[in-house]
């Protein structure tokens, strides 16, 4: 008697697997990556003499260096602010707490211009604290410290929340421990906590870095983004473009759009380096 | 380093977890706290670490009082329920942790340090781990290192908080005797906290149990075992049946049950619980007796006979098989107790509260027990 090979198929537990990754796929693919690729190749279209031309033109150089200057230190002030700000909200009990949790995700659900609207007329000379910074003589509107402070205020939450589920699930022995062995607390945070916080805190200041450099909504209103002294990058594209300079403004794009993607390469090596040490420890 | 711990007393909000605590540990003695979850133990082992803090009471060790100072100057080793090794640190590295955070003046030099640390390995059989992480190990390979990491600071005090808890069996019993032997050769004052029996009374030089934040008995095994000074003692040991009597002249008697091989106690008159295990109550068949056996099963070593008393209560013995009379169901039998401890505290038909001292029992807590 012989007996049949019939394949049997596996079954999985949910049905409907190839129609939920092809969706997946085809709205990523709409979305994300056809547009990324119709920039680059608008971008790269324009040949090398052009596009090293329109890259090392004094105002794109100026708007660049403007961007990346005031993003990184947006980034610093977020690191240790964001750091700070996660230590309170996981480390301590008080009234309030939930309700400063919440205002964290603000700069995440206010469209940016408002941000950038509410920061402006704060700071400006007849604002706030505008006012009084202006008799010190510190120019904020219309100046390097505007760009800075619209985009730490658009970008904090990033480094919070990279860092505070990591120092919720940090063991509290893991300090009574390193505290019974001798260490004053600063070896303790920076022998114990920090090494064991630092991938996830070093991925939320990527992320919140590669954002500050795309933000434009609040950055625009506080900039005054005069060429060369406060226009930012995405800015001259967006001037590009209205002067149907479509080549120049992808150009800028396309930069752009390489430094984002290289901070997120940088983010996610983290968090692999983050996953390392996960399973153990316990 | 002697200990020497008195009415120690500790609240978290509205609930006292230890309601005055006195103890006096002798050098290089091995102590175990033993006692049932929620019973303050682990709480008293956090406050002589210094990682929690009595409201009122004396912590001296040595005659220093360290009730004064801090957890990181008192110089413990505590190895934690859980390990608490640091993760993203090598064995070797977790070990020379509290050598390396010393203050510059008294590190030791790195040569210094990582020689200290082969020795540790070496004295604790797992040199083969020195560059692996925490993840990489086993929960017994775990232990091991997380006691290497407290024994490297030459602590004056070893405490561990359920140092067996999260094992398996057969890797408990290697490293019990293991540890014993860890703290006879490096003779550091050692408590551990534990809520097995066995385990505290195979390990410890006396054992220190406790119930609802008092400690109920401080002693060997065998004090403990033939001499429970509380009935939460008595029924924590496994004297679960209580059987009510009558004193008189300090001889207890109850109908149906042959007390002869009790001892007279200077008890005052009047009712009295006797607290048996189930192995000392002997069924003898006697046709006047008011006991009968209900059923009988046996696990072949063992005979389980269920007896049920004159006003109908149900216990259930053990006896050796070998040694056992014929039993059957419905016959009549009399009670021989052949060993038991007399509480008169509580009154027969009211359950006393477990862990209220009574006069009677109230042992002197800082005498020493012989």
């Amino acid at each position: 008697m012989t007996v049949a090979s019939v394949r049997i198929r596996p079954k999985r537990v949910l049905p409907g697997f190839a129609l939920s990754l092809g969706t997946t796929l085809l709205y990523v693919s709409v979305i994300i990556l056809i547009p990324i690729i119709a920039l680059v190749i608008s971008g790269a279209g324009i040949g090398w003499d052009r596009f090293v031309r329109i890259l090392t033109s004094a105002r794109t150089l100026d708007a660049l260096r403007v961007t990346v200057l005031a993003a990184a230190i947006a980034t610093v002030i977020n690191a240790f602010y964001g750091l700070l700000m996660a230590w309170v909200l996981t480390r301590y009990e008080f009234r309030g707490r939930a309700f400063l949790d919440a205002m964290m995700d603000i700069p995440f659900a206010l469209p940016t211009a408002v941000a950038g609207l509410a920061l402006t007329s704060l700071f400006a000379s007849t604002g706030w604290f505008g006012g009084p910074l202006e008799a010190m003589g510190i120019q904020v509107v219309y100046a390097l410290p505007g760009i800075i402070i619209a985009m730490t205020f658009t970008s904090v939450p990033f480094v919070v929340r990279a860092v505070q589920p990591v120092l919720e699930d940090l063991d509290p022995a893991l300090e009574e421990a390193a505290k019974t062995l001798g260490a004053t607390p600063w070896q303790t945070f920076s022998k114990v906590i920090l090494p064991a916080i630092l991938p996830a805190w070093l991925g939320g200041c990527t992320v919140s870095m590669a954002r500050s450099m795309g933000e434009f909504g609040a950055v625009v209103f506080i900039a005054g983004n005069l060429p060369g002294k406060t226009e930012i990058a995405s800015l001259l594209a967006f001037i590009r473009l209205q002067e149907y300079d479509y080549r120049g403004a992808s150009v800028i794009a396309l930069i752009l759009l390489v430094f984002a993607l290289l901070l997120l390469l940088i983010s996610n090596l983290f968090q692999i380096r983050a996953a390392r040490y996960r399973e153990g420890g316990k | 380093m002697a200990i020497e711990i008195a009415q120690l007393r500790k609240s978290f909000g509205r609930n006292e977890v230890l309601k005055g605590i006195d103890i006096a540990v002798e050098d290089k003695e091995l102590i175990a706290l033993l006692g049932p979850s929620g019973s303050g133990k682990t709480t008293l082992l956090r406050i002589i670490a210094g990682l929690d803090w009595p409201d009122s009471g004396r912590l001296e060790v040595d005659g220093a009082d360290w009730l004064s100072i801090a957890a990181r100057d008192r110089r413990i080793g505590f190895v934690f329920q859980h390990y608490a090794l640091f993760p993203h640190m090598s064995v070797r590295d977790n070990i020379a942790f509290g050598m390396t955070v010393r203050p510059r003046a008294e590190r030791p030099g790195k040569a210094v340090i990582a020689r200290k640390v082969t020795e540790l390995l070496q004295f604790l059989q797992i040199p083969h781990l020195a560059d692996r992480l925490p993840g990489q190990l086993s929960g017994g390979q775990r232990q091991r290192v997380a006691l290497g990491r407290a024994l490297a600071i030459d602590p004056r005090v070893l405490l561990l908080d359920e140092p067996f808890g999260a094992l398996d069996a057969a890797v408990r019993r290697d490293l019990r005797s293991w540890l014993r032997s860890v703290h006879d050769a490096s003779e550091t004052t050692t408590i551990f906290v534990t809520h097995d029996q066995d385990e505290a009374f195979e390990l410890a030089d006396r054992v220190v149990i406790m119930g609802e934040g008092r400690i109920e008995q401080i002693g060997t095994a065998d004090q403990i075992h033939d001499h429970p000074a509380s009935p939460f003692v008595a029924r924590f040991m496994g004297a679960t049946i209580e059987l009510p009597v009558r004193i008189a002249a300090g001889r207890a008697t109850a109908p149906g049950i042959d007390t002869a091989r009790i001892e007279r106690r200077a008890l005052p008159d009047g009712a009295a619980t006797l607290f048996v295990r189930p192995a000392d109550l002997t069924p003898v068949p006697d046709p006047a007796g008011l006991w009968r056996v209900k059923q009988v099963t046996s696990t072949g070593a063992l005979l389980r006979p269920v007896l049920t008393g004159p006003e109908g209560q149900d216990i259930a013995v053990e006896i050796l098989r070998r040694a056992a009379p014929n039993l059957s169901a419905g016959q009549s039998v009399t009670l021989r107790v052949e060993t038991g401890t007399i509480f008169t505290e509580t009154p027969p038909g009211q359950r006393g509260q477990a862990g209220q001292p009574s006069e009677i029992n109230a042992i002197p807590l800082k005498e020493k027990q012989k």
